[in-house]
């Protein structure tokens, strides 16, 4: 290659991006933005992880009927995430709490993190998306 | 931009993909398919039927490498594999066989 052009040959770069949910599913175009997003980034081969934190943790609450707001309950498709090889999903203990929720309400398998603990995870990411 | 099926119009957008899935039809798959330059046959219905009960499960048309594995699941390896499933639909199977079950285009599909 001539050594005055920059290469731009990515192919094998893994990095790590998290995607932080802190927003309610309906109401606000967010959640429904980053769902899109992850799914996206999905095709790319990168280490991607999900957290839902705040009113981010009503995204993938069970039982979700949006008819009288007229807009497409979305939350199925959170389920569709493993099959895109998106596995890590975290939930900051202390917001799903405070809501009064447990790791049987949602509509996906996921892992409780304190609030302390996600700081660490944080930590280790190279990009981190919040919506 | 539309179909036209027994003088009904059927709207698609720029790429023919309808824009109300409530209008899909086994009739205006094989309209749609003719289009696509894809004679239907049981293979190709296999993958149509599939992709709609995906949908109605997940609310979301799967990228191209998801579906394949999602049928690799459902129909064992013999179809579960981009051979397979390039034969039936050239132009793509995610992209085609989505179009002709009235979903709309792949997500993640680049």
């Amino acid at each position: 290659m001539n050594e005055l052009e920059p290469d731009y040959d990515t192919e094998g770069v893994v990095k790590k991006f998290m995607f932080v949910n802190r927003k309610a599913p309906y109401g606000t175009i967010y959640a429904l933005e980053i769902l899109e997003t992850v799914l996206i980034s999905a095709a790319f081969d990168q280490d991607v992880s999900v957290v839902f934190m705040d009113d981010g943790v009503f995204q993938i609450k069970k039982g979700q009927d949006t008819k009288a707001i007229n807009v497409k309950n979305f939350s199925p498709t959170y389920r569709a995430l493993e099959g895109y090889d998106v596995e890590k999903l975290f939930v900051e203990r202390e917001s799903m709490e405070a809501r009064g929720l447990a790791v049987d309400d949602f509509v996906v398998p996921v892992e409780v993190l304190s609030a302390e603990e996600l700081g660490g995870l944080m930590d280790q990411q190279d990009v981190i998306i919040t919506g | 931009m539309s179909y036209e099926l027994n003088g009904k119009v059927i709207e698609h957008d720029e790429e023919g993909y309808i824009v109300d899935i409530e209008q899909w039809s086994e009739e205006l798959a094989n309209v749609i398919a003719v289009q696509e330059e894809i004679e239907m046959n049981d293979e190709h219905w296999e993958v149509v039927n599939f992709l709609r009960e995906y949908y109605q499960e997940y609310q979301i048309a799967p990228a191209v490498r998801v579906l394949i594995k999602a049928m690799k699941k459902a129909f064992g390896e013999e179809k579960g594999n981009n051979k397979y499933m390039y034969n039936l639909f050239p132009y793509g199977p995610a992209k085609q066989a989505c179009k002709i079950a009235g979903l709309p285009k792949p997500t993640g599909c680049i």
